[in-house]
């Protein structure tokens, strides 16, 4: 049997340096996952937030209105704007977690894994959640 | 031949021990993508939305049960994502044991209060 104790020099290939991120080209698809990450995580540390505003909207008519006031006239010491930020936020990581999930779900299933769809479908996923965010946070401050 | 598969024996890798986490993250996935179309066409179709139209909709009982499905979903689909983001990005055990408990305690609560104002209506 050959001995397969003996351990040769192989190229050892680790994650890169938290201050290689600004300097790491990432590749579309690369970016669209790493986006993927941080709308997700966005939504989680901001999901009492979102059922605060479910409880606020559904609750009474009187705390209904306490929700639509919430965008306008802020809420405690934050002002209406940046609630509306706040909102941006969550409505462009919904969108990018979304279409980044349809992509996912649609390489699935069509084992469409060339590296040129990915390409394609990476920049098309950044595209159309950027145009919707910018559309509907256009609706949201005008 | 192996004597023992258990303990520090135990085999760590190899087929399906993710599957049935990666099935289950795609099939929430889904359940709450079909939520939001569902209540995007509720909201486009009909009246000028204001809080008698917005409570209509959740009051509905299919609504309640399809919001409760969602709920549970995303409890479930955030749990796996953000395990998936301690594992990937956090070494120390210690470390990671606290956040995924404190990971787990905020979904849960969240779903809770979630659930508590669906079935206030």
């Amino acid at each position: 049997m050959a001995d397969t104790t003996q351990t040769q020099e192989r190229p050892v290939y680790r994650n890169i340096h938290i201050l290689q991120i600004v300097s790491y080209r990432l590749p579309p698809a690369g970016i669209v996952s790493i986006l993927h990450r941080v709308s997700g995580v966005l939504m989680f540390l901001l999901l009492p937030f979102v059922i605060w505003l479910f409880d606020v909207s559904l609750t009474s008519e009187i705390s209904y209105e306490r929700f639509t006031s919430t965008f306008i006239a802020g809420v405690g010491w934050l002002p209406g704007w940046f609630m509306k930020l706040v909102a941006l936020a969550l409505i462009w990581a919904y969108l990018h977690h979304f279409i980044a999930g349809v992509r996912h779900l649609w390489m699935d299933v069509a084992h469409s894994v060339s590296k040129e769809e990915g390409h394609l479908s990476a920049l098309s996923t950044l595209a159309s959640s950027a145009m919707l965010t910018i559309g509907l946070g256009y609706k949201l401050f005008f | 031949m192996q004597e023992k598969s258990y303990g520090s024996k135990r085999l760590v890798v190899g087929a399906h021990y993710g599957l049935r986490d990666w099935l289950a993250q795609r099939v929430t996935a889904v359940l709450m993508a079909l939520f939001t179309i569902v209540l995007i066409a509720q909201l486009l179709l009909g009246a000028r939305l204001g809080y008698e139209r917005w409570s209509a909709i959740f009051s509905a009982q299919w609504m309640k049960v399809l919001t409760f499905v969602v709920i549970v979903s995303l409890l479930y689909h955030a749990w796996i994502g953000m395990r998936d983001v301690w594992m990937d990005y956090v070494k120390p055990v210690g470390v990671k044991l606290v956040l995924q408990v404190f990971t787990l305690a905020w979904l849960v609560g969240c779903a809770g209060w979630a659930v508590q104002v669906l079935w206030r209506l």
